[in-house]
Protein backbone atom coordinates (compact mmCIF):
# COMPACT_ATOMS: atom_id res chain seq x y z
CA UNK A 1 0.00 0.00 0.00
CA UNK A 2 1.33 3.48 -0.75
CA UNK A 3 1.05 6.22 1.78
CA UNK A 4 -1.76 8.64 1.04
CA UNK A 5 -1.20 11.09 3.88
CA UNK A 6 -0.61 14.68 2.81
CA UNK A 7 2.43 16.68 3.78
CA UNK A 8 0.28 18.63 6.23
CA UNK A 9 -1.13 15.49 7.81
CA UNK A 10 2.33 14.03 8.35
CA UNK A 11 3.63 17.20 10.01
CA UNK A 12 0.50 17.44 12.10
CA UNK A 13 1.16 13.92 13.39
CA UNK A 14 4.82 14.70 14.09
CA UNK A 15 4.09 17.92 15.97
CA UNK A 16 1.12 16.64 18.00
CA UNK A 17 2.93 13.43 18.83
CA UNK A 18 6.01 15.44 19.82
CA UNK A 19 4.04 17.71 22.13
CA UNK A 20 1.98 14.85 23.56
CA UNK A 21 5.06 12.75 24.26
CA UNK A 22 6.79 15.68 25.89
CA UNK A 23 3.77 16.27 28.14
CA UNK A 24 3.72 12.61 29.17
CA UNK A 25 7.40 12.82 30.12
CA UNK A 26 6.99 16.15 31.83
CA UNK A 27 3.72 15.26 33.60
CA UNK A 28 4.91 14.35 37.08
CA UNK A 29 8.22 16.19 37.02
CA UNK A 30 6.44 19.35 35.98
CA UNK A 31 2.71 19.69 36.47
CA UNK A 32 1.38 16.91 38.63
CA UNK A 33 4.09 17.21 41.26
CA UNK A 34 3.28 15.22 44.32
CA UNK A 35 -0.06 13.89 43.28
CA UNK A 36 -0.14 10.12 43.65
CA UNK A 37 -1.65 8.09 40.86
CA UNK A 38 -4.12 5.45 41.96
CA UNK A 39 -2.44 2.08 42.20
CA UNK A 40 -4.50 0.53 39.43
CA UNK A 41 -3.37 3.20 37.00
CA UNK A 42 0.28 2.52 37.81
CA UNK A 43 -0.40 -1.18 37.34
CA UNK A 44 -1.95 -0.65 33.92
CA UNK A 45 0.90 1.63 32.83
CA UNK A 46 3.37 -1.14 33.63
CA UNK A 47 1.80 -3.31 30.94
CA UNK A 48 1.62 -0.77 28.11
CA UNK A 49 4.70 -1.97 26.21
CA UNK A 50 3.79 -5.67 26.38
CA UNK A 51 0.25 -4.89 25.23
CA UNK A 52 0.59 -2.15 22.64
CA UNK A 53 3.56 -3.52 20.71
CA UNK A 54 2.28 -7.13 20.36
CA UNK A 55 -1.18 -5.87 19.36
CA UNK A 56 0.45 -3.74 16.68
CA UNK A 57 2.70 -6.51 15.42
CA UNK A 58 0.39 -9.57 15.50
CA UNK A 59 -1.66 -8.72 12.38
CA UNK A 60 1.53 -7.74 10.51
CA UNK A 61 2.98 -11.18 11.24
CA UNK A 62 -0.10 -13.19 10.39
CA UNK A 63 -1.28 -11.18 7.39
CA UNK A 64 1.79 -9.35 6.00
CA UNK A 65 1.10 -6.46 3.64
CA UNK A 66 4.02 -7.50 1.43
CA UNK A 67 2.25 -10.73 0.42
CA UNK A 68 -1.06 -8.99 -0.09
CA UNK A 69 -2.29 -10.17 3.31
CA UNK A 70 -1.68 -13.83 2.69
CA UNK A 71 -0.14 -15.80 5.56
CA UNK A 72 3.50 -16.48 4.75
CA UNK A 73 5.48 -19.37 6.29
CA UNK A 74 8.77 -17.45 5.99
CA UNK A 75 7.48 -14.52 8.01
CA UNK A 76 5.82 -16.74 10.63
CA UNK A 77 9.07 -18.67 11.05
CA UNK A 78 11.06 -15.43 11.31
CA UNK A 79 8.71 -14.10 13.99
CA UNK A 80 8.91 -17.37 15.93
CA UNK A 81 12.73 -17.36 15.77
CA UNK A 82 12.84 -13.74 16.97
CA UNK A 83 10.62 -14.42 19.98
CA UNK A 84 12.36 -17.69 20.86
CA UNK A 85 15.83 -16.15 20.84
CA UNK A 86 14.57 -13.05 22.64
CA UNK A 87 12.97 -15.02 25.46
CA UNK A 88 15.96 -17.30 25.71
CA UNK A 89 18.85 -14.80 25.55
CA UNK A 90 17.09 -11.57 26.60
CA UNK A 91 19.31 -9.94 24.00
CA UNK A 92 17.53 -7.61 21.59
CA UNK A 93 20.24 -7.56 18.94
CA UNK A 94 20.75 -11.34 18.87
CA UNK A 95 17.03 -11.74 18.60
CA UNK A 96 16.79 -9.35 15.63
CA UNK A 97 19.68 -11.16 13.95
CA UNK A 98 17.93 -14.51 14.45
CA UNK A 99 14.68 -13.21 12.97
CA UNK A 100 16.35 -11.50 10.04
CA UNK A 101 18.52 -14.46 9.07
CA UNK A 102 15.57 -16.87 9.40
CA UNK A 103 13.51 -14.65 7.13
CA UNK A 104 16.14 -14.36 4.43
CA UNK A 105 17.04 -18.06 4.62
CA UNK A 106 13.38 -19.09 4.32
CA UNK A 107 12.67 -16.67 1.50
CA UNK A 108 15.74 -17.98 -0.32
CA UNK A 109 14.84 -21.65 0.20
CA UNK A 110 11.14 -21.25 -0.62
CA UNK A 111 11.99 -18.94 -3.50
CA UNK B 1 37.42 -3.24 39.68
CA UNK B 2 39.63 -5.52 41.78
CA UNK B 3 38.17 -6.50 45.13
CA UNK B 4 39.92 -4.90 48.07
CA UNK B 5 41.61 -7.44 50.32
CA UNK B 6 41.27 -5.66 53.68
CA UNK B 7 37.97 -5.86 55.46
CA UNK B 8 36.41 -2.38 55.60
CA UNK B 9 34.97 -0.93 58.77
CA UNK B 10 31.21 -0.73 58.68
CA UNK B 11 29.81 2.69 59.55
CA UNK B 12 26.66 2.47 61.57
CA UNK B 13 24.02 4.31 59.55
CA UNK B 14 25.32 4.49 56.02
CA UNK B 15 27.39 1.52 54.98
CA UNK B 16 29.36 3.57 52.50
CA UNK B 17 30.96 1.07 50.18
CA UNK B 18 33.64 1.94 47.72
CA UNK B 19 31.36 2.72 44.81
CA UNK B 20 29.12 4.88 46.94
CA UNK B 21 31.99 6.90 48.38
CA UNK B 22 33.29 7.42 44.87
CA UNK B 23 29.90 8.51 43.56
CA UNK B 24 29.46 11.02 46.38
CA UNK B 25 32.90 12.49 45.84
CA UNK B 26 32.32 13.23 42.15
CA UNK B 27 32.16 16.82 41.02
CA UNK B 28 29.19 17.51 38.72
CA UNK B 29 31.67 17.47 35.86
CA UNK B 30 32.94 14.02 36.84
CA UNK B 31 29.36 12.81 37.29
CA UNK B 32 28.62 14.02 33.77
CA UNK B 33 31.57 12.06 32.40
CA UNK B 34 30.52 9.02 34.43
CA UNK B 35 27.02 9.26 32.94
CA UNK B 36 28.60 9.30 29.49
CA UNK B 37 30.75 6.22 30.05
CA UNK B 38 27.88 4.24 31.56
CA UNK B 39 25.62 5.02 28.60
CA UNK B 40 28.05 4.06 25.88
CA UNK B 41 27.12 0.33 25.77
CA UNK B 42 23.52 1.25 24.94
CA UNK B 43 24.68 2.72 21.65
CA UNK B 44 25.02 -0.84 20.33
CA UNK B 45 21.22 -1.00 20.33
CA UNK B 46 20.35 2.65 19.73
CA UNK B 47 22.39 3.25 16.59
CA UNK B 48 21.13 0.29 14.50
CA UNK B 49 17.59 0.99 15.72
CA UNK B 50 17.81 4.62 14.62
CA UNK B 51 19.33 3.71 11.25
CA UNK B 52 16.51 1.22 10.78
CA UNK B 53 13.94 3.91 11.56
CA UNK B 54 15.51 6.21 9.00
CA UNK B 55 15.47 3.48 6.36
CA UNK B 56 11.94 2.21 7.10
CA UNK B 57 10.42 5.70 7.29
CA UNK B 58 12.07 6.75 4.04
CA UNK B 59 10.92 3.57 2.32
CA UNK B 60 7.40 4.26 3.57
CA UNK B 61 7.49 7.57 1.71
CA UNK B 62 8.57 10.22 4.24
CA UNK B 63 11.13 12.80 3.20
CA UNK B 64 14.31 13.45 5.17
CA UNK B 65 12.87 16.50 6.96
CA UNK B 66 9.86 14.50 8.16
CA UNK B 67 12.00 11.57 9.25
CA UNK B 68 14.20 13.97 11.23
CA UNK B 69 11.10 15.68 12.58
CA UNK B 70 10.15 12.39 14.18
CA UNK B 71 13.56 11.71 15.70
CA UNK B 72 14.12 15.26 16.98
CA UNK B 73 10.63 16.30 18.09
CA UNK B 74 9.27 12.94 19.28
CA UNK B 75 12.51 11.17 20.22
CA UNK B 76 10.82 7.87 21.14
CA UNK B 77 11.70 4.93 18.91
CA UNK B 78 8.82 2.52 19.37
CA UNK B 79 6.19 5.22 18.93
CA UNK B 80 7.96 6.58 15.85
CA UNK B 81 7.85 3.13 14.26
CA UNK B 82 4.20 2.78 15.25
CA UNK B 83 3.28 6.09 13.63
CA UNK B 84 5.13 5.24 10.41
CA UNK B 85 3.54 1.79 10.24
CA UNK B 86 0.04 3.22 10.68
CA UNK B 87 0.82 5.99 8.18
CA UNK B 88 1.64 3.40 5.55
CA UNK B 89 -1.60 1.58 6.45
CA UNK B 90 -3.38 4.89 5.74
CA UNK B 91 -4.96 4.89 9.19
CA UNK B 92 -6.87 8.06 10.21
CA UNK B 93 -4.67 10.81 11.70
CA UNK B 94 -6.35 10.69 15.12
CA UNK B 95 -5.87 6.91 15.35
CA UNK B 96 -2.19 7.30 14.48
CA UNK B 97 -1.67 9.95 17.15
CA UNK B 98 -3.55 8.02 19.85
CA UNK B 99 -1.78 4.75 19.11
CA UNK B 100 1.67 6.29 19.10
CA UNK B 101 0.90 8.17 22.33
CA UNK B 102 -0.33 4.92 23.90
CA UNK B 103 3.09 3.44 23.19
CA UNK B 104 4.59 6.32 25.18
CA UNK B 105 2.25 6.14 28.18
CA UNK B 106 4.96 4.37 30.13
CA UNK B 107 6.93 7.62 30.15
CA UNK B 108 4.45 9.15 32.57
CA UNK B 109 5.46 6.36 34.90
CA UNK B 110 9.14 7.25 34.41
CA UNK B 111 8.33 10.85 35.17
CA UNK B 112 6.63 9.86 38.41
CA UNK B 113 9.55 7.64 39.45
CA UNK B 114 12.16 10.34 38.87
CA UNK B 115 10.25 13.09 40.66
CA UNK B 116 11.40 12.26 44.22
CA UNK B 117 15.03 12.50 43.09
CA UNK B 118 14.75 15.64 40.96
CA UNK B 119 12.11 17.62 42.80
CA UNK B 120 14.42 20.56 43.52
CA UNK B 121 15.49 21.04 39.90
CA UNK B 122 14.47 24.28 38.17
CA UNK B 123 11.60 24.34 35.71
CA UNK B 124 14.00 24.69 32.85
CA UNK B 125 16.06 21.71 33.98
CA UNK B 126 12.93 19.62 34.39
CA UNK B 127 11.85 20.50 30.87
CA UNK B 128 15.19 19.33 29.47
CA UNK B 129 14.98 16.11 31.47
CA UNK B 130 11.46 15.52 30.17
CA UNK B 131 12.65 16.03 26.62
CA UNK B 132 15.48 13.50 26.97
CA UNK B 133 13.57 10.97 29.09
CA UNK B 134 13.88 7.80 27.02
CA UNK B 135 13.91 4.19 28.20
CA UNK B 136 17.68 4.06 28.54
CA UNK B 137 18.27 7.42 30.25
CA UNK B 138 15.51 6.53 32.69
CA UNK B 139 16.82 3.05 33.44
CA UNK B 140 20.37 4.32 34.00
CA UNK B 141 19.44 7.29 36.16
CA UNK B 142 16.93 5.63 38.43
CA UNK B 143 19.42 2.81 39.03
CA UNK B 144 22.17 5.29 39.84
CA UNK B 145 19.97 7.46 42.11
CA UNK B 146 18.63 4.49 44.05
CA UNK B 147 22.07 2.98 44.41
CA UNK B 148 23.50 6.24 45.74
CA UNK B 149 20.64 7.98 47.53
CA UNK B 150 22.86 10.68 49.04
CA UNK B 151 23.95 12.21 45.76
CA UNK B 152 23.41 15.95 45.48
CA UNK B 153 21.02 17.45 42.95
CA UNK B 154 23.87 18.74 40.77
CA UNK B 155 25.45 15.28 40.67
CA UNK B 156 22.13 13.71 39.69
CA UNK B 157 21.45 16.27 36.98
CA UNK B 158 24.98 15.96 35.58
CA UNK B 159 24.75 12.17 35.45
CA UNK B 160 21.45 12.38 33.58
CA UNK B 161 22.85 14.96 31.18
CA UNK B 162 25.81 12.72 30.35
CA UNK B 163 23.50 9.85 29.45
CA UNK B 164 21.12 12.07 27.51
CA UNK B 165 23.94 13.52 25.42
CA UNK B 166 25.39 10.12 24.52
CA UNK B 167 22.05 8.50 23.74
CA UNK B 168 19.85 11.20 22.20
CA UNK B 169 22.29 12.91 19.84
CA UNK B 170 23.41 9.66 18.13
CA UNK B 171 19.73 8.72 17.82
CA UNK B 172 19.22 11.77 15.63
CA UNK B 173 22.46 11.43 13.67
CA UNK B 174 21.90 7.72 12.98
CA UNK B 175 18.31 8.42 11.91
CA UNK B 176 19.64 10.90 9.40
CA UNK B 177 22.18 8.34 8.15
CA UNK B 178 19.39 5.79 7.73
CA UNK B 179 17.14 8.23 5.92
CA UNK B 180 19.95 9.10 3.53
CA UNK B 181 20.90 5.44 3.03
CA UNK B 182 17.27 4.43 2.65
CA UNK B 183 17.18 5.57 -0.95
CA UNK B 184 20.10 3.31 -1.82
CA UNK B 185 18.51 0.11 -0.53
CA UNK B 186 16.79 -1.97 -3.22
CA UNK B 187 13.01 -2.25 -2.86
CA UNK B 188 12.80 -6.00 -3.25
CA UNK B 189 14.50 -7.04 -0.01
CA UNK B 190 11.88 -7.91 2.60
CA UNK B 191 12.22 -4.70 4.59
CA UNK B 192 8.51 -4.73 5.43
CA UNK B 193 9.37 -7.23 8.11
CA UNK B 194 12.10 -5.19 9.81
CA UNK B 195 9.54 -3.51 12.06
CA UNK B 196 7.75 -6.67 13.28
CA UNK B 197 11.09 -8.33 13.98
CA UNK B 198 12.43 -5.32 15.86
CA UNK B 199 9.30 -5.03 17.99
CA UNK B 200 9.18 -8.74 18.73
CA UNK B 201 12.82 -8.59 19.76
CA UNK B 202 12.00 -5.72 22.14
CA UNK B 203 8.98 -7.47 23.63
CA UNK B 204 10.40 -10.97 24.13
CA UNK B 205 12.84 -10.08 26.93
CA UNK B 206 10.02 -8.23 28.75
CA UNK B 207 7.94 -11.38 29.14
CA UNK B 208 9.27 -12.08 32.62
CA UNK B 209 6.15 -12.75 34.65
CA UNK B 210 2.79 -14.45 34.24
CA UNK B 211 1.17 -11.02 34.21
CA UNK B 212 3.35 -9.88 31.30
CA UNK B 213 2.62 -13.08 29.38
CA UNK B 214 -1.12 -12.77 30.01
CA UNK B 215 -1.16 -9.13 28.91
CA UNK B 216 0.72 -10.00 25.75
CA UNK B 217 -1.48 -13.00 24.96
CA UNK B 218 -4.76 -11.11 25.39
CA UNK B 219 -3.49 -8.16 23.35
CA UNK B 220 -2.45 -10.44 20.48
CA UNK B 221 -5.68 -12.43 20.49
CA UNK B 222 -7.81 -9.30 20.56
CA UNK B 223 -5.75 -7.62 17.83
CA UNK B 224 -6.16 -10.62 15.55
CA UNK B 225 -9.89 -10.92 16.25
CA UNK B 226 -10.38 -7.19 15.65
CA UNK B 227 -8.22 -7.00 12.54
CA UNK B 228 -11.32 -6.47 10.38
CA UNK B 229 -11.88 -3.04 11.96
CA UNK B 230 -10.62 0.06 10.10
CA UNK B 231 -6.81 0.28 10.36
CA UNK B 232 -5.45 1.09 13.78
CA UNK B 233 -8.77 0.85 15.59
CA UNK B 234 -8.29 -2.76 16.68
CA UNK B 235 -5.05 -1.70 18.34
CA UNK B 236 -6.82 0.95 20.40
CA UNK B 237 -9.16 -1.72 21.80
CA UNK B 238 -6.73 -4.63 22.05
CA UNK B 239 -3.99 -2.71 23.89
CA UNK B 240 -6.15 -1.57 26.85
CA UNK B 241 -7.55 -5.10 27.12
CA UNK B 242 -4.00 -6.42 27.41
CA UNK B 243 -3.05 -3.74 29.95
CA UNK B 244 -6.11 -4.49 32.09
CA UNK B 245 -5.31 -8.20 31.95
CA UNK B 246 -1.74 -7.58 33.09
CA UNK B 247 -2.95 -5.40 35.96
CA UNK B 248 -5.57 -7.94 37.09
CA UNK B 249 -3.18 -10.87 36.95
CA UNK B 250 -0.57 -8.87 38.85
CA UNK B 251 -3.08 -7.94 41.55
CA UNK B 252 -4.15 -11.58 41.90
CA UNK B 253 -0.62 -12.97 42.15
CA UNK B 254 0.26 -10.32 44.71
CA UNK B 255 -2.85 -11.12 46.71
CA UNK B 256 -1.81 -14.74 46.92
CA UNK B 257 1.78 -14.03 47.88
Amino acid sequence: MTMQASEFQIWLIIVVLGIGTFLLRWSFLGALGNRELPEWVMRMLRYTPVSVLPALVAPLVVWPAATGGETDPSRIAAAAATVAVGVWTKNVLLSIAAGGSTLFAMLYVLG
Amino acid sequence: MSPTPEPRPQHGQTPADDASAKALARTPRAAFVYGITQSLPFLIVIIPFAVLFGVVATEAGLNVAQVMGFSVLVLAGASQFTAVQLLSDNAPTIVIILSALAVNLRMAMYSASLLPWLREASGRQKAWIAYALIDQTFALSIQHYERHPRLGLQQRLAYFAGGALVLCVPWMVATWAGATLGDLIPDDIALDFALPITFLAMIAPMLRTTAHLAACFVAITAALLLAWLPSGLGLLIAAPLGMATGAIVEARTEGKA
